[in-house]
């Protein structure tokens, strides 16, 4: 299977993967069986001197059966997608797992402000640091982060964490993931935000926990 | 022709005019677009530089246009006022000169858009949904009276069209001829008066939620501005109460189209026809409890995602079963491939691809990730391509000669088909692949972000093939003009088809019918047992039996 995806280096970024796996499954089978039911009718049905059509207007149950019983299957395949994105869902965004690190992003036309919690873990104390549009977090850890806005709605996405959240300007959302895997990533906007919409963004980096200690310590040796 | 005419016909031609001039305005956005993202920051052939903020501007007015001024006017407006009466067996509308105010105030609708490109600071910017904060205070985007003037033209065509709606509904309900029962109707006729219950239905509190936008802009009030107390997902809400019965508002009419063609061409009855109008009032009805799956990450409660999610999946069943049975009307049927049959097998093979992706961006989890991608775009082309275009052409191709009382050109029919069938696939496949690589919507320069980079060759691609889809459309403009000079004087009914507008003249003179037809049966008799040929007109009386006869 072609990968169109960039890499997955997120905690839950498998189970939307195989999400869209399984619907791509399903939908590619409808695809293949109505567009080639398509292809054949036309072919085998063209216009021929002296064919006489089958008068059938699938109006009575049994007629209507032959699309009846594929649209009960389509209610079944319905039900498998919705159940098992339930499941995702819930484990995605339906909680908050317990994190020491918390972080908080601000969009504002047209960078994203980084505010670390400093060595007391608590937002808004004197050892917060800011930095713009440069996200530092360690891999195999669970972050959340505090979305909010000045200005207007930005969208936080982290492709590869497969992770996005509105920024919305009087809310604060607080959101959750885990980098599996060291790198350094981007974060784009994705939402319109303006004439610097485009060019919004930037970088993600997920340390080794060795390198993220080393990180801190230089940001505040006082530690 | 009277320019302020009543008859239905007229106001349905202009209807036609405005839509098709939009369409060129729109076709011209999508080039520049494209040009942009392929080719950022160079000056696109005959146009010029695309700065930043000009880009967005081409975003949102390519979105507003084709939605409400080309989709709207064509598929409803236009099919729905030439269609309505003549199919019912009517004179014309119930109110022709509220129908004359509603093409007017359409007019006029236009006419502020046009001009909101002229204002200082150009026109809207926001994104075609208007998004506040964005939208609501002119210092984010630098436009001022492009975007209060967006929302006064959209106002103005909701107004034009609750009067067509009235009009639909009116019409259908208390002028169809005798024998005209509501399980007589053509599938088209419910696909418009339930387009404009939908409508109807959704239109309120969009105009509302517009009101109050125009008031944060020019009043100072802040519904929608957090530092004054206000709510930026209301809009939301409201914007996509209407957004999602709206696409049914396109779409549905669109599927009509395809309903009618295929039988005539097909010399079948359509499959399922009381199937079908259960499931079309279904899909309707369910797209009152949809909206939501537009705002799954907009910071809505999270635990309002899934229910949203299961509504939005199931409404393929309904869909499903109209893809079912326009498939099963041409199971042993005898299929000729004239230009209307083509566009119309074109709509629905391109549709069902587009209810099939849905299911991805209808899935809550999975849109965390696609959303706000290519991946969506692709997605609603391929259903309001499908519906606007392709399902428009197959209209327009079909009934042209009972327009305007002549045939056009098939040649040029089917070279524009073709055209348009390999290019718009040629656009929009591509562009999933983008999507699923991340790239986001609305972004001028893909170069700018380093993971979008591998991706340019296929934006570059993309690009190309828009541009050879937007010549594709020379033949078809070609034809369009030739034919209403040119083309072949068409005789009353060409396509040998069973219902009422093919018992008038062509095209119908001021009042449509020499006498008000009689209905006896069903709109899609072809081939039916009783009679030798192999079509059976609503309107002809029914013979002796041959029992009788012998």
């Amino acid at each position: 299977m072609l990968n169109w995806f960039p890499e997955n280096v997120s905690s839950f970024g498998g189970d939307i993967d195989s999400l869209f796996y399984l619907i791509l499954y399903i939908t590619g089978a409808w695809f293949l069986l109505t567009e080639g039911l398509i292809l054949f009718f036309l072919v085998r049905y063209r216009r021929r001197e002296g064919r006489r059509v089958t008068y059938y207007h699938g109006n009575n149950l049994k007629q209507a059966a032959w699309i009846l019983i594929p649209g009960l299957i389509v209610l079944l395949l319905d039900l498998w997608v919705d159940f098992r994105g339930a499941e995702v869902w819930a484990k995605i965004k339906g909680h908050m797992p317990a994190s020491d690190l918390r972080i908080q992003v601000t969009g504002k036309q047209f960078n994203w402000e980084i505010v670390y919690p400093g060595p007391d873990g608590k937002l808004g104390t004197a050892d917060d640091l800011q930095m713009d549009n440069e996200l530092h977090i360690p891999a195999g850890k669970v972050v959340r982060v505090v979305l909010k806005s000045k200005d207007v709605i930005h969208s936080f996405f982290l492709p590869n964490l497969r992770f996005k959240q509105d920024a919305v300007p009087g809310r604060e959302i607080e959101a959750w993931f885990q980098a599996t895997k060291p790198g350094r990533f981007e974060m784009p906007c994705s939402e319109l935000c303006g004439f610097g919409h485009s060019g919004m963004g930037g970088q993600l980096f997920v340390h080794t926990p060795e390198e993220y200690e080393k990180w801190v310590r230089e940001h505040w040796p006082e530690k | 022709m009277k320019i302020f005419s009543t008859d239905h016909k007229t106001i349905a031609k202009q209807y036609l005019t405005l839509g098709l001039f939009w369409a060129i305005v729109g076709g011209l956005t999508s080039y520049l677009i494209r040009w942009q993202v392929a080719y950022p920051d160079t000056e696109a052939p005959g146009w010029g530089f695309i700065a930043p903020d000009f880009y967005n501007m081409l975003v949102t007015m390519h979105g507003t246009i084709m939605v409400f001024f080309v989709a709207m006017p064509i598929l409803l407006a236009t099919f729905g006022n030439f269609l309505i009466p003549l199919m019912i067996g009517a004179r014309d509308m119930a109110f022709p000169r509220l129908n004359r105010l509603s093409v007017w105030v359409f007019a006029l609708a236009s006419l502020v858009l046009l001009l909101s490109f002229f204002v200082p600071g150009g026109a809207a910017s926001a994104g075609w949904t208007g998004y506040p904060p964005l939208s609501a205070n002119a210092t984010y985007t630098g436009v001022n009276w492009g975007l209060n003037l967006w929302l006064v033209a959209l106002a103005l065509e909701f107004v034009s069209f609750l009067m067509g709606g009235i009009n639909f509904l009116t019409t259908t309900i208390n002028l169809r001829a005798p024998g005209m029962t509501f399980f007589r109707l053509p599938l088209i006729v419910w696909m418009q008066i339930t387009a404009a219950v939908l409508f109807m239905l959704s239109v309120g509190p969009l105009i509302a939620g517009a009101v109050m936008l125009l008031l944060d802009r020019v009043a100072g009030t802040t519904f929608y501005l957090p530092e004054g107390g206000g709510e930026p997902l209301l809009w939301q809400h409201l914007f996509w109460f209407f957004g999602h019965p709206e696409v049914y508002v396109i779409f549905l009419p669109g599927l009509g189209i395809v309903l009618e063609i295929m039988p005539v061409f097909s010399r079948k009855p359509i499959f399922g026809y009381r199937p079908i109008i259960y499931s079309t009032i279904a899909a309707g009805m369910l797209s009152f409890v949809v909206w939501a799956h537009h705002q799954f990450l907009s910071g809505m409660d999270p635990r309002l995602a899934m229910p949203f999610s299961i509504t939005t999946i199931l409404i393929s069943v309904p869909f499903a079963l109209i893809v079912f049975a326009m498939i099963a009307t041409l199971w042993r049927a005898s299929i000729s491939f004239s230009t209307p049959m083509l566009f119309a097998i074109g709509t629905l093979s391109i549709f069902i691809i587009g209810g099939l992706t849905g299911i991805f961006n209808g899935s809550a989890p999975v849109d965390i990730y696609i959303h706000g991608t290519y991946f969506v775009v692709a997605h609603f082309h391929f259903t309001l391509f499908s519906a606007t275009f392709f399902a428009g052409f197959a209209g327009i191709t079909y009934w042209f000669p009972k327009m305007f009382g002549r045939m056009m050109n098939e040649t040029l029919g089917k070279i524009h088909f073709w055209l348009t069938l390999i290019f718009f696939n040629a656009v929009f496949i591509p562009m999933h692949f983008v999507g699923l690589g991340g790239m986001m919507r609305r972004i001028a320069n893909p170069m700018q972000y380093e993971f979008l980079q591998p991706l340019q060759p296929t934006n570059v691609f993309i690009t190309l093939a828009a541009v050879l889809l937007i010549v594709g459309q020379i033949p078809f403009v070609v034809n369009f003009f030739w034919s209403l000079f040119r083309g072949r004087v068409a005789e009353r009914n060409p396509w040998q088809a069973n219902t009422l507008e093919w018992s008038a003249g062509s095209p119908p003179p001021h009042g449509n019918f020499e006498r008000v037809p009689v209905v006896y049966r069903s709109p899609y008799e072809y081939s039916s047992p009783e009679v030798v040929e192999d079509w059976l007109p609503q309107d002809r009386p029914p013979e002796p039996s041959t029992a009788a006869r012998q």
